[in-house]
């Protein structure tokens, strides 16, 4: 059976050329880079490159990144580390309702303890309203937190402006850019970001290895005490081999930055509009043009999402679903509700991500294998009347 | 995460359709999770002679549909109305915790119609 994989916002595979930066550091430089002798001098060089490559990627000093082991920790620390770090100045966090439950549950867990959150809310687009943004600073405010690219729509926010906005009423400025960095630019000067999350898996290196991005001057409290590992910002010792896979994927990311957002973003397109043209009653999720390259939420009228995963699966697709019938609130994902995404709609939704090994033909398998399996799922849905346009 | 039965019930559901004349039809719908059937049901001498499903929703609501309408073709209706919800989800071997409320929507769709049928022979 064909295997395609169009889950890449989820996870992805270790790239060959990654891997084999990374398997050294498993056996025979396999020291501790915070000792003094000979095994740990052998290896602490090489975290030093990885920091200058994963810096080179996103336009920092190498000083200014902290490696962590997954997106979640550089969450956790930059929002709790900022909490703890500026408790004199003020406790009121601006977010918005469609980060990432790292992002959300953290701060929910930290409403708990007195912290006040402000989560904006978005339009049907996806987007949000800087107005608004602006309006709900106070004098309290000591963190934006606000993702650079949606998990599950792909919709862009525009960090700069945000950036822009944080600056002028100088709070701390964090951005959750998990899955745009190495698909789109990134520059941490440009877009005036103090704070940037990445994730290793995310973009080839391994699971289990990531950073974050810590503006010079942004004291953080750590998440995690213990050694003097990271300038005694993150205790524990260093992920050796997920540090220097990080390190490599991040360059070669960056090489081929161009390439990958035109190629992906054609096959997206090109998904999309096969979708469209051969499914009727489908609706986009997400904005049409703010939207990383390879990214796709669509839903399909009148069929649940899970049913139509399963039949993908059972042909050697995998893509995912917002839609899941345990988590409540008529099973929608909690991006599409904010977006005002009719509930039956939401339940609907697919979303394919593309990655570096996304082809045409794996694209033009999916528009052959996918139009009648929505069509055999409408045909058991008693909300389905075969004339087409009915209820959207 | 699913058992066999279930994803064969899922793939190859028995009895989809709907039916032209109907003795009974009944709609239910989750208040938990939005899943709808629609079960439609020919009726002779207090016998379920024939019965067809529609429904929306995950893969264990389908199952579900599916193997309530195995079980109940041919029995009597008072043999339907005792029917539980956990007897479907055994009939599958069993269905994921989070989704044994999947498995209400067939049990109470039928129990629906049943229901509204004798209602109106009154």
């Amino acid at each position: 059976m064909k295997k395609i994989y169009l889950d890449n916002n989820a996870t992805t595979s270790v790239r060959a050329e990654v891997l084999e930066t990374m398997l050294p550091f498993f056996s025979s430089e396999f020291g501790n880079p915070s000792s003094l002798h000979w095994a740990g001098r052998a290896v602490s060089s090489h975290i030093e490159k990885a920091r200058q490559q994963v810096a080179g990627l996103i336009n920092c000093s190498p000083a200014e990144i902290v490696f962590t082991s997954c997106g979640s920790e550089g969450n956790n620390f930059a929002i709790k580390g900022t909490v703890e770090a500026l408790k004199e100045k003020g406790n009121h966090i601006i977010t918005t309702a469609v980060e990432h439950p790292a992002v959300l549950t953290t701060c929910r867990a930290l409403e708990k303890q007195g912290v006040q959150v402000t989560y904006l809310a978005v339009d049907e687009d996806g987007l949000l309203d800087l107005e608004e943004l602006e309006q709900a600073i106070t004098e309290r405010t000591i963190l934006i937190a606000v993702m650079w690219g949606n998990n599950e729509t792909g919709v862009l926010f525009p960090i700069e402006e945000i950036g822009r906005i944080a600056r002028r009423h100088k709070v701390r400025f964090l951005s959750d850019a998990v899955q745009a960095v190495g698909k789109v630019p990134v520059d941490v000067q440009q877009a005036g970001v103090d704070l940037l999350t990445i994730s290793g898996h995310k973009i080839e290196a391994p699971k289990g290895v990531g950073a974050l991005y810590v503006r010079k001057g942004n004291p953080l409290t750590p998440l995690i005490h213990g050694g003097h590992q990271e300038r005694n910002r993150r205790g524990g010792t260093h992920n050796v081999p997920g540090i220097v896979g990080l390190g490599r994927a991040c360059e070669l990311a960056g090489g081929e930055l161009d390439d990958f957002q035109k190629r992906v973003a054609v096959l997206r397109d090109r998904l999309q509009q096969g979708l469209m043209a051969a499914v009727p009653d489908v609706k986009l999720n997400g904005h049409p043009q703010y939207r990383l390259p390879g990214t796709l939420n669509i839903s399909f009228a009148y069929i649940e999402g899970e049913g139509l995963l399963l039949h993908l699966d059972m042909q050697g697709i995998a893509a995912s679903s917002g839609s899941a019938c345990t988590s409540g609130s008529f099973g929608m994902s909690h991006v599409l509700e904010a977006m005002g995404v009719d509930p039956m709609l939401g339940q609907s939704s697919v979303r394919f991500s593309l990655g570096r090994d996304t082809s045409e033909a794996d694209i033009d398998y999916v528009l052959q294998v996918l139009p009648p399996i929505v069509q055999k799922l409408r045909d058991m849905s008693p909300f389905y009347q075969n004339t087409s346009g009915a209820a959207l | 995460m699913y058992s066999d039965k279930v994803m064969d019930h899922f793939s190859n559901p028995r009895n989809v359709g709907e039916m032209e004349v109907p003795d009974a039809i009944g709609e239910f719908g989750s208040s938990h999770c939005g899943d709808t059937i629609k079960v439609f049901l020919k009726i002779e001498d207090d016998i379920i002679k024939d019965i067809r499903f529609k429904t929306f929703g995950c893969a264990a609501a389908i199952a579900s549909s599916s193997m309530m309408t195995e079980m109940v073709r041919g029995k009597t209706l008072q043999e339907a109305l005792d029917l539980t919800n956990e007897a479907v989800a055994q009939a599958l071997d069993g269905l994921p915790p989070e989704k044994m409320h999947c498995s209400c929507l067939a049990a109470d769709g039928l129990h629906k119609a049943i229901n509204d049928y004798l209602q109106e022979k009154k």
